[in-house]
C-alpha cells in the first residue's frame, strides 16, 4: 500500500476512527453450541447445602426455565453465576473461555450476563429515563461518563424499549412514584437496553396482572433465539406458556429435565411434589 | 430524528451550560458575589463614618465562612450524592491547612522570635539543627499548593481504596473515618512529628508577598474564598449533573444493584472520595491564612461531627443547601458564643435535633419542594436540535 492509500485509508469518511469505536467487548466462544456450563456446583452455608454438585448446560439462544420448590437454590445459583456468591466447588464456565468465578459482578455484567431481581430493584430518585440510560450497554469507566452524551442510536435504543414495557407516560417520573409491576417493566427494559448475552430472570411476573403476565410471555418468547435466557418461575401456567425445555431444581441439584409435559409425569417430581410415591 | 418526537426534554445541555442551568444555583452564585463584592467594597473604598463600611473583622469572618462552606459542599458531595457518611473531613481540612501553614511559617523567614532564618520558631525552641526532609519545598507557593492538594488527596485515596474496596459501608465507615481524624489529631499533637505540636503553626506574616495584617490581603483572601467556592460549585454541579454522577446516585440507592449493571463502584466512590477530600483540603487551606493560626486541634473528631450537622441542616443532598447550612450555623455561633459561650453545643445540638424531626430536607427544603430541579427536561433547548 502506498502512503497515499494509506492516508485515503485513515481519512475515509463512511467511517469513524476505530479509537472512536465503543470498546468490542471479548467475543464469547459458544462453538460447541453452549452458552453457560454449570458443573460440580456446591454451596454451603454455616453446613446447609444450598447448591449440590449441581450440573446445568444451557445452549446458546435457548429459553430454559427454573423451576423447584423454596430452599432449591435456585436463587444461590443466580448468585453464583453472576458473581455475588462464591462457591466452594464446581466450575462456571460463559462460552468455551470466560470462568465466571474468578470475575467480579462488574465484569460478568460486562461480558453481556444481565439479571432481573425477584424484587424489583430499580433505582428510585432517578427517573425512568436515567434508569434505563444507567444500563445502556457502554463503557463503564468514570471518564466515558463523566463526559457522556447520548447518541442517536443509543437514544433510539431506549426510546424502542420505552415502547416495549409501556411506560411512555412515565419516562421523566422518578422511578420510585411506580407501580410495583412498572417497577417490574423497567428492570425488565433495564436487561433489554443492555442487551446482554445471557438474561437471569428471577420471577418476572410476581405481582403482574393476567394481561402483563401475558405480555411478558410474549417479550421473553420473542428474546429467545436472539438471547439466552434463564427464567426461575413459581407460576406453573407461565412456565408452560412459555418454555420448550424445563429444569427441575430440589435440593441444590438437578431432579429432572425435560419439557414440561415430561417433567409433569417424571416420577422423581411428582414423589417430591405430592410427597408420594406412585 | 426518531428520539426527539419521542422522548422530549431528552437533550442534555452541554458541558458549560450544564454546571449553570440549575436555578438554586445560579440564585446562589449571584448572591454569592454580589455579597463578597459588597463586602470588598464596603471595606476598602467607603469611608470608615459611613454606615455602609464593613470592618476588617467582618471580612475575615465572611472569609472563614465561605471556606466553611467549601467544606460543607465537600461533605455533601460524598453524603449526600453518595450516602457515604464521613465523619472525618475535618482531617483532609486540617491537612490542607497545615500545608498553607508550612508555608506560612517558612515565609517568616528571619523575622521570627529567634531569627532563624531558616528554622521556623517551634524548632529552634526544641533545639533542632535542619529542616526536616517533608518542609523542603515548602518555601515555594506552587510547591505548597501543589503538597495542599495531593497530600489529602492521596489519603483519602488509599483510605477510600482499602475501605470500599473491601465493601466497608454504613456506621462502620463512618466509625473509621473518626478513627482516622483521631488518630491523625494524636499525631499532630507529638513535637517529634515536626508540625509544631500542640501550638501548631502560627504568628504568620505574609502570603506571596502581601502583608497578612493589611486591609486589602484581607479583602482579597476573602475574594479569594468566593471564587474558589464559586469554581467548585460549578465543578461539582457539573460531575454530579453528568452521567457518572447518576451512577454516584443510583450507588446511594442500591450498591449491589449497580454492580450487576455492570459498573465498578468502588472506583467510582474512591475518585468521588478523594475529589471531596481535596474540596476540603482547599477549604482548609483558605481558613489557616484568614484565622492566622493552624493547630491539632482542628483534627478532633468533634469538628468533623459539626461539618456534619451544618450539612444536614442546610439540606443535604444539594450543594447550596450545605453552603447555606454551614453559613447559617457559623452565622449563629458567632453571635451565640458572644452572648452565651458555654450553652452553644446545647444550641447547635437543639438546632440539630429540631431540623431532623420538622425539616428533614434541611433549611432549602423550606425554600423549595422541588429537589431535583437540575435533571429535569428543558424545554428551552430543544429548538436547537433537529
Amino acid at each position: 500500500m502506498t502512503s497515499l492509500d494509506a492516508f485515503r485509508e485513515v481519512m475515509r469518511r463512511d467511517r469513524v476512527f476505530d479509537f472512536m469505536l465503543d470498546e468490542t467487548l471479548p467475543a464469547v466462544d459458544v462453538s460447541h453450541g453452549v452458552l453457560l456450563y454449570v458443573e460440580g456446583l456446591s454451596v454451603s452455608f454455616d453446613g446447609f447445602k444450598a447448591l449440590n454438585n449441581l450440573n446445568l448446560y444451557v445452549d446458546d439462544g435457548e429459553l430454559r426455565c427454573l423451576i423447584g420448590a423454596n430452599g432449591a437454590g435456585k436463587t444461590t445459583l443466580m448468585d453464583v453465576i453472576t458473581g455475588k456468591t462464591q462457591p466452594d466447588e464446581g466450575v462456571v464456565y460463559f462460552g468455551q473461555t470466560h470462568n465466571l468465578l474468578n470475575k467480579s459482578e462488574a465484569e460478568i455484567a460486562e461480558l453481556g450476563v444481565g439479571r432481573k431481581f425477584q424484587k424489583p430493584t430499580v433505582f428510585e430518585a432517578l427517573t425512568v429515563f436515567e434508569n434505563l440510560e444507567l444500563a445502556l450497554r457502554m463503557d463503564k469507566g468514570i471518564v466515558a461518563n463523566l463526559f457522556f452524551s447520548l447518541r442517536s442510536d443509543q437514544a433510539d435504543l431506549i426510546a424502542g424499549v420505552i415502547d416495549t414495557i409501556g411506560l411512555q407516560t412515565q419516562i421523566f417520573q422518578q422511578a420510585g412514584a411506580l407501580s410495583h409491576g412498572e417497577k417490574q417493566w423497567l428492570e425488565i427494559g433495564m436487561l433489554l437496553v443492555s442487551e446482554p448475552r445471557l438474561l437471569l430472570v428471577d420471577e418476572p411476573v410476581a405481582g403482574m396482572t393476567a394481561q402483563e403476565t401475558e405480555s411478558t410471555a410474549e417479550l421473553l418468547t420473542g428474546l429467545a433465539g436472539k438471547r439466552t435466557v434463564i427464567v426461575v418461575e413459581h407460576d406453573m401456567a407461565f412456565v408452560r406458556s412459555i418454555s420448550r425445555e424445563v429444569t427441575v431444581l430440589h435440593q441444590g441439584a438437578v431432579l429432572a429435565e425435560g419439557s414440561m409435559d415430561e417433567v409433569q409425569n417424571n416420577p422423581k417430581v411428582i414423589e417430591v411434589y405430592l410427597g408420594e410415591a406412585p | 430524528m426518531r428520539d426527539i418526537d419521542v422522548l422530549p426534554g431528552l437533550d442534555r445541555p452541554g458541558f458549560l451550560r450544564s454546571m449553570l442551568h440549575s436555578k438554586g444555583g445560579n440564585t446562589f452564585l449571584a448572591l454569592l458575589f454580589a455579597g463578597t463584592l459588597f463586602a470588598a467594597m464596603g471595606n476598602l473604598l467607603v469611608p470608615p463614618d459611613s454606615p455602609l463600611y464593613v470592618d476588617t473583622y467582618t471580612i475575615t469572618l465572611l472569609g472563614k465562612y465561605l471556606s466553611f462552606a467549601l467544606l460543607a459542599m465537600a461533605v455533601d458531595v460524598v453524603w449526600g450524592y453518595c450516602g457515604i457518611l464521613s465523619l472525618g473531613h475535618g482531617a483532609f481540612f486540617a491537612l490542607g491547612g497545615y500545608g498553607m501553614g508550612m508555608y506560612l511559617m517558612r515565609q517568616i523567614g528571619d523575622r521570627g522570635v529567634y531569627g532563624n532564618p531558616e528554622l521556623p520558631d517551634f524548632m529552634v525552641f526544641l533545639n533542632w539543627t535542619e529542616l526536616p526532609w517533608f518542609w523542603y519545598g515548602f518555601d515555594q507557593f506552587w510547591f505548597a499548593a501543589i503538597m495542599i492538594m495531593l497530600v489529602p488527596g492521596f489519603l483519602a485515596f488509599v483510605f477510600g481504596w482499602l475501605a470500599f474496596r473491601s465493601r466497608v459501608t454504613g456506621v462502620y465507615l463512618s466509625i473509621m473515618t473518626q478513627a482516622l481524624t483521631y488518630a491523625l489529631m494524636l499525631a499532630f499533637f507529638r513535637n517529634e512529628m515536626g508540625f509544631g505540636g500542640n501550638n501548631g503553626l502560627t504568628d504568620f506574616k505574609e502570603l506571596m508577598g502581601f502583608d497578612l495584617q493589611a486591609d486589602s490581603t484581607r479583602v482579597a483572601l476573602l475574594i479569594c474564598s468566593a471564587l474558589t467556592l464559586g469554581a467548585a460549585y460549578l465543578l461539582s454541579q457539573f460531575i454530579l449533573s453528568s452521567k457518572y454522577g447518576r451512577v454516584i446516585e443510583a450507588i446511594r440507592d442500591g450498591e449491589s444493584r449497580v454492580r450487576f449493571v455492570g459498573y465498578k463502584t468502588e472506583t467510582y466512590k474512591v475518585w468521588l472520595f478523594v475529589y471531596s477530600a481535596i474540596l476540603a483540603a482547599l477549604a482548609g487551606a483558605l481558613y489557616v491564612p484568614q484565622v492566622g493560626i493552624i493547630n491539632p486541634g482542628e483534627f478532633s473528631p468533634i469538628n468533623s461531627i459539626e461539618i456534619v450537622v451544618w450539612v444536614a441542616i442546610g439540606g443535604r443532598g444539594l450543594l447550596y443547601g450545605a453552603i447555606l447550612g454551614a453559613i447559617l450555623v457559623n452565622f449563629a455561633k458567632t453571635q451565640f458564643t458572644g452572648i452565651l459561650p458555654e450553652a452553644w453545643l446545647f444550641a447547635l445540638g437543639a438546632l440539630f435535633v429540631i431540623v431532623t424531626v420538622f425539616l428533614p430536607k434541611g433549611v432549602v427544603g423550606l425554600l423549595s419542594v422541588k429537589t431535583r430541579s437540575n435533571n429535569k427536561p428543558l424545554p428551552g433547548l430543544l429548538e436547537t436540535s433537529e
